[in-house]
């Protein structure tokens, strides 16, 4: 039996090129995003489930400011907006350009998790809302935690690359610029469901 | 060429058979040493009879698959293997990439297989399912403890533990018992398999489920659900009695607990010691809820949720270590002394 | 060939650079091997275990072990199969073939790779770092107690006091994480980086159902992750998701652990059924019957068994709707199972079969899934589920799916993928020792269960009483798994002998069709001198058949 050996010419007619549109870095990180989609979707799932369950106050209605989520949202939807337009200076081969709308993205996280902080500060000391308070208090604080989570993660992402590239360490092929944003934008999708499941439905 | 083919049929049918007969002598050799119809194909109740022949059905559809299914493979592993010491031979046999009409018709027999077991299934959840007691049924509260069974018949007012009593039911005009299904700890699970399935006792969550005994008995049961340390001793024990002895019975229990002046001493210890603050014995200052009510527990057959025989030597055995019959049991070692322990018996025994 | 001359020079090198290679190595095939002695180390362990349980279970009455060890052997018994064997093993043929198989050098991530693997490592060590702590020093261990599936509220701090459920968690948190970092990896190396030419209707069959397999651990591992995060929440922080003392739902965890559960059935299936279908074919010399079909069905079993998980949760006391519902759905699984059953059967018609080991393995995975499929639609039926399900014919059920199921085919992909691995062909003759007596102990263990569970024995009973009729099927059971645990000691023994003194296997020992066996055995680091072109499902065959290749067909 003659054994296949490479090397040799393949007696076979001339390939059919397939070329997958996405990179490999594209791919890992869209499945990525998947699976911490499924991540939120649980969590958001046991917030709905315990929504309205409480014997015991607060709930939503008396705790939560809708004011206050919609700066606060105003704050992450708007960094969405910069880190695209960093990316389109990127882009563009304007370092400057991307650093200041990176630096203002950052910034706007910022000021999200200051935002965020501000809200804990009054539902605890105020409303006495912790997370062994009742139901609410615990749905409410593992998923705005795990939201808030990910989006310091994403801020210390987005300065380390900022940095990287202000120091040329990143080739212009690096597509690692571009996945952090498509991490920021995620983190930033998942703020709209949790801001029409907690803070709309909410009050 | 007649007997020719004739010959390869046979040796064909003891390809596919030889396995099958085999398997099937392997199996069925032991059952004819430990003849014992088992108690879900035994049921004396009509939804028991009703899952047996759900069961007998399915049974039959998933036998005939596997001897045709396993069948074919057999006549395939027997007809087409490379024999053995056979020349050595490279040619590859004709490739057959696949038969669209073969593939569409193993597609849509199991569809529709499986189509018309779900309607038969929905049509008996929905028979089966218990709906609500209606006026005059007898409901009893069945709550799970770790480890061991709480009844509370509510419209008589008593509690008791481990044996459940009812009366037998008329197939033509059946009287279900309703159970409350409720747990105070972990989930449990209620199964007497000869009346009925097995429903869980979920803590924060009621659930229902019909009882109903068409024979007088005793009937078996256990818990289902892993609840802990000692789940595999969480036995139930189902006593079906005749409507009259069931009244006579309910008439016992709703008495307060006797006392007689002779065992004082051993009711003393009960009172002073902790055992007071878990069992109630109605009627006497004890009135714990966390273990079974005492209050007639001589008309109990078995103690420690079916583990023991309810005798005087079981008893004592029990006070003196319940770790020997039941590791890790919640009923607590008392330390008490042999005399103690001998003057609680005598105490415990006249409750009846 | 110049690639196995670099393969033995290094094994020349001493003992800590070669240790050093191992530990540091993230070269796909290397990890693949790692993951599979990993998974081959705890098969030792939960074999070991489940060894225990049967001895206990000889007799009635038995003080063997007492009820709190049982107990944490059951518990450590399943996760450690689930978890520790199956899972890992399965990543580890995944790891060393799917790459070899589409005709690229490596996976897209390789340090991304090796990271899952030691995630994996470190989840199983701080699972089995329970049995150390707490009770260990004046007791017999503190391993968790809870089962497998740890149900909600046995798991509180109310009734899991100390910290064996925190191992639990943990460990199987951290080896999900490690399995999630897999599955990215490789649906980004099958969707990008097969050889030219291969189209993805034009994977191996093994391929697709990784792909398939690796979609549903991005599905269904997350919300485990998150059910196990809101555990340890209530458990640390005060939280109150499954505590039913304040309002919380125990069916919540159930819910939420079945769908990752049943999603993992497959995980744990569809791997296997990619092996065998990589098996059937070769050593019946035939082309796979219906591989579209084949590959349709996959991806309907990926699709459905989503909507199912439920089906554990019969006896729980759901609506009838949703009962109703996950009832047909369960059913409406065994159709794409079923074709999958037709498909290899139908491959067997009309080949020459070659009954080596691997043939036999995937031959007897035909027979005993075949088995635990149809028992699957006795329980899917669901008043019979209320009679059979938590006794010992459950048991027997799930055994014949992931025992006759996956680990019969994993044991075959160990020895039709060993020669490609090694270099050297595993002994035929232990083999086959190895196999009939996996084969007899197997059906001798778990048969018999089918009929003690309908004889009313509930699973995971320390002990039982005399004189219910259970006693004679329980011993044929310790005897088929003494019988089984001979027969993986001529397994080990196999591997150990005909790894230092196996007959030599050459690039390819079956004359089979894909890719992994166009380069040498054992493949060098960068697996292929010259990537391959590819045309047709099976680009081997086009290569040993000009005159009749494949592609013609497709």
């Amino acid at each position: 039996m003659s054994k296949p050996n490479v090397d040799e010419e393949i007696p076979i007619p001339p390939p059919v090129e397939s070329e997958f549109p996405l990179s490999p870095a594209q791919v890992g990180m869209a499945t990525f995003l998947c699976s911490e989609a499924a991540f939120f979707s649980t969590l958001v799932v046991a917030y709905l489930i315990y929504l309205g369950e409480d014997q015991t106050g607060p709930t939503p209605a008396e705790s939560l400011s809708l004011t206050r989520a919609v700066i606060n949202s105003a704050f992450l939807l708007g960094s969405s907006g910069t880190i695209m337009l960093a990316m389109n200076a990127r882009k563009a081969k304007s370092l400057n350009g991307f650093s200041v709308w990176m630096f203002g993205t950052i910034t706007l996280g910022v000021l999200f998790l200051v935002g965020t902080a501000y809200e804990w500060e009054e539902l605890i000391y105020q409303d006495g809302l912790t997370i062994g308070r009742n139901l609410f208090g615990t749905t409410f604080y593992t998923l705005i935690g795990f939201h808030a989570f990910h989006v310091t993660l994403g801020l210390v992402l987005l300065t380390v690359i900022t940095f990287l590239e202000r120091a040329g360490r990143l080739s212009a092929k690096s597509e690692a610029t571009e996945l952090v944003s498509w991490y920021w934008h995620f983190v930033d999708a998942v703020w709209i469901v949790i801001f029409g499941v907690v803070y709309w439905m909410g009050t | 060429m007649r007997s020719l083919r004739k010959g390869r049929f046979r040796q064909a049918y003891w390809g596919m058979m030889r396995w099958p007969l085999a398997l099937a002598l392997v199996a069925l050799s032991p059952l004819v040493l430990v003849a014992q119809t088992p108690e879900m194909f035994d049921p004396a109740s009509p939804d028991a009879i009703e899952i047996r022949e759900l069961f007998y059905l399915v049974l039959a559809i998933t036998t005939l698959i596997f001897v045709l299914v396993g069948g074919a493979l057999a006549y395939f592993i027997y007809r087409f293997r490379d024999p053995p010491g056979a020349p050595r031979d490279d040619s590859e046999p004709p490739q057959i990439y696949g038969s669209q009409p073969i593939e569409i018709a193993w597609t849509l027999a199991p569809t529709l297989i499986v189509l018309v077991l779900s309607l038969v299934v929905i049509r008996s959840v929905i028979a089966m399912r218990s709906e609500p007691p209606t006026e005059g049924t007898l409901r009893v509260r069945a709550v799970g403890h770790q480890w061991w069974w709480e009844f509370e018949y509510p419209e008589f007012g008593f509690t008791t533990a481990n044996e459940l009593v009812i009366p037998t039911s008329d197939a033509d005009a059946p009287t279900p018992v309703y159970l409350q299904l409720e747990s105070a700890d972990v989930i449990h699970s209620f199964w007497v398999p000869k009346l009925a399935g097995k429903t869980d006792l979920v803590p924060a969550k009621t659930n229902r489920m019909r009882l109903e005994a068409n024979a007088a008995g005793i009937y078996e049961g256990r818990c289902a659900e892993y609840c802990g340390t000692q789940h595999a001793k969480m036995l139930i024990r189902v006593t079906a009695v005749s409507p009259a002895e069931f009244e006579k019975w309910v008439a016992d229990q709703q008495r307060s607990a006797a006392v007689a002046a002779s065992v004082d001493a051993g009711r003393q210890i009960f009172m002073d010691q902790a055992c007071a603050n878990c069992h109630t014995i109605r009627g006497e200052p004890a009135i714990g809820k966390f273990g079974p009510d005492l209050t007639h527990l001589m008309s109990r057959h078995t103690i420690a949720s079916g583990v023991l025989e309810n005798n005087r030597t079981n008893l004592a055995d029990w006070l003196t270590d319940p770790d020997q019959a039941k590791p890790g049991s919640r009923m607590p070692n008392m330390r008490l002394s042999p005399t103690e322990v001998k003057q609680l018996v005598d105490y415990l025994m006249t409750l009846e | 060939m110049a690639i196995a001359e670099t393969g033995q020079s290094s094994a020349a090198s001493p003992l800590v650079t070669q240790l050093h290679g191992w530990v540091t190595t993230v070269d796909h095939k290397r990890i693949g091997i790692l993951y599979i002695l990993m998974s081959l180390f705890f098969l030792v362990v939960g074999g070991v275990e489940a060894l225990l349980i049967r001895l206990q279970l000889w007799v009635p009455n038995n003080t063997l072990i007492g009820p709190d060890t049982f107990n944490q052997l059951f518990t450590m018994h399943g996760t450690t199969m689930i978890f520790f064997v199956v899972m890992p093993m399965l990543s580890g043929f995944a790891n060393y073939l799917v790459p070899l198989m589409i005709g690229c050098r490596d996976v897209a991530f390789p340090r991304l790779n090796a990271l899952g693997f030691w995630l994996a490592l470190f989840g199983g060590c701080i699972l089995y770092t329970s049995y150390f702590t707490g009770d260990a020093l004046y007791g017999l261990g503190s391993a968790p107690d809870v089962g497998w599936f740890a149900y909600a509220p046995l798991t509180s701090p109310a009734y899991a006091r100390g910290g064996s459920v925190d191992y639990w968690i943990l460990g199987t948190l951290v080896s999900g994480v490690g399995t999630l970092t897999f599955a990215v990896n490789l649906i980004a190396t099958i969707l990008t980086m097969r050889a030219p030419g291969m189209k993805l209707n034009q994977v191996p069959l093994f391929v697709w159902m990784m792909l398939v397999d690796a979609g549903l651990i991005i599905v269904a591992f997350p919300p485990l992750t998150a059910a196990q995060i809101m555990l340890l929440l209530d458990r640390y922080a005060g939280a109150h998701f499954f505590d039913t003392q304040a309002g919380g739902s125990a069916i919540l965890w159930q819910h939420l652990f079945w769908f990752f559960g049943h999603p993992e059935v497959y995980i744990m299936a569809l791997p296997a059924f990619g092996i065998i279908s990589e098996i059937v074919p070769v050593f019946s010399r035939k082309v796979i019957f219906g591989y579209a079909s084949m590959a349709a069905a996959t991806a309907a079993i990926g699709f459905i068994s989503l909507g199912v998980w439920a089906h554990h949760m019969f006896t729980v006391g759901l609506d009838d709707r949703l009962d109703a519902f996950f009832s047909a759905a369960s059913f409406l699984i065994a159709v794409p199972t079923g074709i999958k059953i037709f498909n290899w059967t139908a491959t067997l018609y009309g080949g020459r079969l070659q009954l080596r080991t691997p043939m036999l393995f995937a031959l007897g995975f035909l027979g005993m899934f075949l088995i635990g499929g149809l028992t699957g639609i006795m329980l899917a039926t669901v008043p019979v589920d209320w009679q059979v399900s938590d006794s010992y014919f459950l048991v027997a059920h799930f055994h014949y799916v992931l025992f006759g199921g996956s680990l019969f085919a994993l044991m075959g992909g160990c020895y039709y993928w060993f020669p490609k691995a090694t270099g050297k062909m595993l002994s035929e003759t232990l083999g086959a020792w190895h196999f009939w007596l996996l084969f007899v102990g197997f059906n001798l263990l778990f048969g018999p269960m089918h009929i003690a569970g309908i004889m009313g024995m509930p699973r995971r009973v320390y002990t039982y009483e005399a004189g219910q009729g259970w006693d004679f099927w329980n011993q044929l059971s310790t005897i088929g798994a003494f019988i089984m645990g001979i027969g993986f000691l001529i397994f080990f023994i196999n591997l150990v002998l005909s790894l230092r003194s196996g007959q030599k296997a050459g690039d390819d020992p079956w004359d089979a069709w894909t890719l992994e066996w166009a380069t040498s055995s054992p493949p060098a680091s960068y697996n292929f001198e010259q990537i391959p072109t590819v045309r047709s499902r099976r680009p081997l065959w086009d290569l040993k058949h000009p005159e009749d290749p494949d592609w013609k067909y497709e």
